[in-house]
């Protein structure tokens, strides 16, 4: 896992979050403190495993520190719960994708670590 | 409040120059701005660098080499604003009256590539989600979503920057391109191509600030102001994981504009001539949105109109831009400043912006941090 707390593996993965217990907003990652109004302490919660497309792109070149494959998809997808996520997508080619369409949360290999497991990480996939 | 005014204004041109240090370019920016205001050693109380890459002590490597130490000496780190954070803290310690003249410049040796941030978490570079130009895709393309801009839109603020830029003897690109040139350069990120990013480079710039009673003839410094984001934007350049479905959350540069605006006792419509963010061709159009030279939404028309062009009603980047100049983060906010001090002295030839009074200088980048800057002559 490329970082814990982040999120959780297995058959029902989810985005780890939390949601401000003064004014409702939801965050992620997990925060310390609600990053709306400043209350401490905002309660756990895992995110909508579904959502819909609202920005993506395609990344050509290798940024720094990365050692995956390219191209590679990024985007943006809404949630029920009024939270947008930016997150890796599956698809890569920008012409496949459409503003809206329905998403759904995946975990994803990124590559092999020293002693030879995958390391994983969140990402979307069209529904 | 104690007026202040540019007494003297310096550059060392942008581009790459190896063999030539960081301390090399900051010592030929600040040596000509002062001597421009005719002041040397002991003449300024204070000095702020901005610089995000220079290290330990960049501001005072610079003064060391000039034999021009003892004052203050701070190195001011704001990201693609840094330059713009050291005019704000200057011109408020001047007005305040804890000096009466200050040195402030910025000098930069950016990495050469996708440049590396230690803003981003080593899972975020792991995970591949600290692609920059990725950010900067997502943003152009729900602009280009709301705005109704195309990427012909986008290849023209290429066509159009790089034009200003072929007469400015001080940028990294001074030839001309068209708008086939910049289609046919190979897609970086959706709807992003090669020639529609800035390069980051290097380059310094230096300006000295004064009282005004002290330099009476030099370019008012109406407002220099600085801003952090509010919550809430995805997209915004805080660069965070997760925001809200709100679409209102004010952009950092307009929190900063609308103090700026108010802090000069000015609006948009009286400006003449303005440098802006334009890391991409997009953020050059979103940034005209953000600033109010037009209606969320009216930057493409605006574009269309040719009034950001030369001898339009308000060129926009007449010195070519960082699309042209590059981006060498801590001197590019001064660097604008430096062209537009330049324009309202009517020194600038064949970009000159005729009858320049206003200006209005612009930088936002990563924090995120927005800086204004408006000038007037």
């Amino acid at each position: 896992m490329v970082r814990e707390g982040l999120f959780i593996d297995g058959d029902l993965p989810a985005l780890l979050g939390t949601r401000c217990g003064a004014c409702g907003s939801v965050h992620f990652p997990r925060a310390d403190a609600c990053t709306y109004c400043a209350t401490a302490d905002p309660e756990p919660v895992e995110l909508s495993r579904q959502g819909t497309l609202w920005a993506w792109t395609a990344v050509t070149a290798p940024p720094p520190g990365y050692q995956g494959e390219i191209p590679y998809g990024i985007g943006v997808v809404e949630l029920p719960e009024g939270v947008r996520v930016i997150g890796r997508l599956t698809e890569s080619d920008p012409g496949a994708l459409a503003e809206g369409q329905p998403m759904e949360l995946r975990i994803v290999p990124l590559h092999r670590d020293e002693d030879g497991n995958d390391v994983v990480t969140y990402a979307f996939a069209p529904a | 409040m104690t007026d202040v005014t540019v007494a003297g204004a310096g550059l060392h041109p942008f581009g790459r120059f190896d063999g030539v240090s960081t301390t090399d370019m900051g010592v030929v920016a600040v040596r000509a701005a002062l001597q421009e205001a005719g002041i040397g050693k002991g003449d300024f109380q204070a000095a702020f660098c901005g610089t995000a890459y220079g290290g330990v002590a960049t501001g005072h490597k610079v003064l060391s080499r000039l034999g021009m130490t003892g004052m203050p000496i701070l190195d001011v780190e704001a990201g693609c604003a840094s330059g713009g954070a050291a005019l704000m803290l200057a011109g408020a310690a001047i007005r305040a009256g804890q000096y009466d003249t200050v040195l402030v410049f910025g000098t930069e040796k950016m990495p050469k590539g996708i440049i590396r941030s230690s803003f981003f978490e080593p899972w975020q570079e792991e995970a591949g989600l600290a692609s920059t130009p990725a950010f900067f895709g997502l943003r152009a393309q729900r602009l280009c979503m709301t705005s109704g801009i195309t990427k012909e839109h986008l290849a023209r603020v290429v066509v159009k920057n790089r034009r200003h830029g072929a007469a400015n003897p001080d940028a990294m690109y001074q030839k001309e391109t068209t708008v086939e040139a910049v289609l046919g350069s190979r897609v970086v990120c959706e709807p992003l191509h090669l020639f529609m990013l800035c390069s980051p480079n290097e380059g310094a710039a230096a300006l000295v600030l004064r009282r005004a009673d002290l330099a009476p003839s030099g370019v008012k410094l109406a407002a220099a102001v600085l801003r952090s984001h509010i919550p809430g934007s995805v997209l915004s350049e805080s660069t965070p994981l997760a925001g809200s479905t709100d679409d209102d959350v004010p952009a950092p540069t307009t929190l900063a504009a609308t103090d700026a605006y108010e802090e000069a006792g000015l609006g948009p419509a009286d400006l003449h001539v303005m440098e802006c963010q334009d890391t991409d061709a997009a953020r050059e159009l979103g940034s005209c949105e953000e600033l109010g030279l037009c209606e969320p939404g009216g930057s493409a028309a605006l574009l269309d109109s040719g009034a950001t062009t030369l001898g339009g009603r308000l060129p926009v980047n007449p010195s070519g831009g960082l699309l042209s100049k590059g981006e060498p983060l801590g001197a590019s906010a001064l660097g604008q400043v430096v062209e537009l001090v330049r324009q309202l002295r009517g020194e600038c030839g064949p970009r000159q912006v005729e009858g320049a009074r206003v200006a209005l200088s612009h930088t936002v980048g990563r924090g995120a941090n927005a800086g204004v800057v408006i000038l007037t002559h």
